[in-house]
């Protein structure tokens, strides 16, 4: 059981290095847009997922309802669904529903791919050993990077608030290049987010209705056209 | 407000992470909704970055100069923090030579 846990904290040390610095820029924008260092660390502590933190500080920032943020979070979150669904048959048998309930808790990008990687009949004590890091790593940047936010000059914090922004098109970028049904869900939503964001009939959209839109339409669109049939590698 | 905003993100995206993990373990099946799934992340990445990062910086020249940077390197699969860095990097420089 011993051994189990320090095999999965060993297989999480990577990504919490990694998290350590994805955070530091949610930490950043956080700041930036408003939230308390104290704000930024719990959000990060409590929600462990970078792509719907970034949308809710945005959707927290504009002032929007309860309803909007909520459902920003099921459309962006959505993936996690399908990688629970894929790491609990690989869990092993004797994980009961109460340790399911806490393995749930930080099954991010990474800690999946980590977990489906390491095989099956995977156990409670590895998969703690493997969470533990990381959101302690992810929550640990987060404070870094909002105290950072406070102390360094307006033009600095202004550069590096570009970082996430900048990892998001890491991420994208070199698979749409090898995919051309992903480069297309990615121009379309591009010119989606454009529209709505400055014809000024669209003015009265709020940034995250505006985001559930084109992220919806635009995969919607990929879906229909470009159907993936093969197991593709979830992200 | 806040707390009430990121207890809300909190329980929303617990309850994805955790329905499939507990009660919902089938897997799906279906493959219009499976290939919808797969392009989300790639879609919602791209209408939270475009056109957010232009104003993001110092100006929108900075902006285009850190996101092409970031771009070059992405292509040349590099790390995502070595991206990162380099995105800042080139805004800094940026905003100093423009000024």
């Amino acid at each position: 059981m011993k051994k189990e846990f320090f095999n999965g904290l060993r297989d999480g040390v990577p990504i919490a290095l990694g998290y350590l610095s994805v955070s530091f820029s949610v930490g950043i924008l956080a700041i930036a847009s408003g939230l308390t260092v104290f704000q930024g660390a719990l959000m990060s502590l409590t929600n462990v997922t970078s792509a719907g933190q970034f949308a809710g500080i945005q959707v927290i920032a504009a002032g929007g309802a309860l309803a909007e943020l909520a459902l920003t979070q099921v459309i962006i979150n959505l993936r996690y669904a399908l990688m629970s669904l894929s790491l609990s048959q690989n869990l092993s048998e004797d994980v009961t529903i109460r340790q399911r309930l806490a393995i749930a808790f930080a099954n991010t990008d990474e800690i999946f791919a980590v977990a489906m990687g390491h095989g099956k009949n995977l156990t409670f004590s590895y998969m703690m050993g493997l969470e533990s890091l990381p959101v302690l790593g992810w929550t640990a940047g987060t404070v870094l990077g909002a105290v950072a936010g406070e102390v360094l000059p307006a033009s600095v914090s202004g550069a590096l608030s570009i970082a996430l922004y900048a990892m998001f098109l890491a991420i994208v970028l070199p698979v749409a290049r090898r995919q051309r049904s992903v480069l297309l869900v990615v121009v379309l939503a591009a010119v989606f987010r454009c529209a709505l964001y400055y014809l000024p009939m669209f003015a009265g959209i709020s940034a995250g209705m505006a985001i559930i839109f084109c992220t919806v339409a635009a995969a919607f669109l990929g879906a229909w056209l470009f159907p993936v049939t093969g197991e593709e590698k979830e992200m | 407000m806040v707390y009430v905003s990121i207890l809300t993100m909190a329980v929303v995206t617990y309850l994805i992470r955790m329905v499939p993990l507990t009660v919902f373990r089938r897997k799906i099946e279906n493959v219009r909704v499976r290939s919808f799934l797969y392009y989300v992340p790639y879609a919602c990445l791209t209408s939270m970055t475009i056109p957010a990062v232009f104003y993001e910086t110092g100006s929108v020249a900075s902006a285009v100069v850190g996101m092409a940077v970031a771009g070059l390197l992405a292509l040349r699969n590099r790390s995502l923090v070595t991206v990162a860095a380099g995105a800042c990097a080139a805004v800094l420089v940026a905003e100093r030579l423009l000024l």
